[in-house]
């Protein structure tokens, strides 16, 4: 996976905006642009992909916004997914088709990643068959999500390190009964994003 | 008539389900749109028009598991 990556940290990006500028990324790619890998944050958002279940959303739609949470339909397959400060979401704009065309394989060093960046930190997690994201016990920290355009991936993971898990009782995510967990909870204390950040970009530039 | 193939996506990779499709049937499509989204148990892959035309069937509804190298729909 040796390649020259652009990196980029948009910082915190309100989701819309992030996924206009993801797709910008995306065609630039598609039109022979190096990989990019873009860091950022989003403020509180339920992004509802096409296949929501409605009973994923615990409360009214109204009743999540008046608590601050955005909530947004996207054009996507999948249940909801949350993001809120503190997650570090990373989203991997990489060209498959110089990197040998396989989901399978682009999962797994996705996968290899978080279980890496997390056993830097001391945290021992691992990833489950059949199952997207790394798990720590049965506890799910990160979340994986990953769309793929002309062989070009866009969306990728979204790395609980300070998110506040009060969020996350607002739904069943990704449409599971699946308890969420972070570094700053496993760790029992904040977590620098920056440490984070530095080591995303280090494995995934190895 | 120009087939909607599910392409190869991986080495172990055998089918996806449709999680949406993007155009219904009639709708005009330009070569290269995107008409349908496929999933596997840990990624999304849009499929695109291969040619030119009206979206004259799906195969493969939204929900279903189509097989690598299936039909999931037609284009005329």
């Amino acid at each position: 996976m040796k390649s020259k990556i652009i990196i980029q940290d948009w910082g915190l990006i309100n989701y819309a905006d992030g996924l206009e500028r993801q797709k910008k990324c995306v065609q630039n790619v598609i039109e022979g642009a190096q990989d990019h890998l873009i860091l950022c944050e989003h403020p509180p958002v339920l992004t509802l992909g096409r296949m929501t279940n409605p009973d994923s959303l615990l409360y009214q739609r109204k009743e999540i916004e008046d608590r601050g949470v955005m909530v947004t339909n996207v054009d996507r397959g999948g249940d909801v997914t949350l993001h809120a400060p503190g997650q570090l979401v990373v989203y991997p704009i990489f060209n498959l088709n110089k990197r040998g065309r396989d989901l399978k394989v682009y999962m797994e060093m996705l996968e290899e990643v978080a279980v890496d960046l997390l056993k830097n930190f001391g945290i021992l997690a691992i990833s489950i068959s059949g199952k997207r994201g790394v798990f720590v016990g049965k506890d799910k920290i990160i979340s994986i999500g990953v769309g793929v355009r002309k062989w070009v991936t866009y969306h990728g993971l979204g790395i609980n390190v300070n998110t506040d898990l009060s969020l996350f009782n607002l739904i069943k995510p990704c449409g599971l009964d699946v308890r969420m967990t972070s570094m700053q909870k496993l760790k029992g204390h904040p977590v620098p994003m920056q440490d984070v950040k530095s080591k995303v970009i280090e494995l995934f530039q190895k | 008539m120009t087939k909607i193939i599910l392409p190869e996506l991986g080495e172990g990779i055998t089918k996806a389900t449709i999680a949406c499709w993007h155009a219904k049937v009639g709708d005009s499509l330009q070569e290269g749109q995107e008409v349908c989204e496929a999933v596997t148990d840990k990624a999304s892959f849009i499929i695109e028009a291969p040619a030119p035309g009206k979206l004259r069937s799906i195969s493969v509804a939204e929900g279903q598991e189509g097989l690598v190298g299936g039909v999931l729909g037609t284009i005329e």
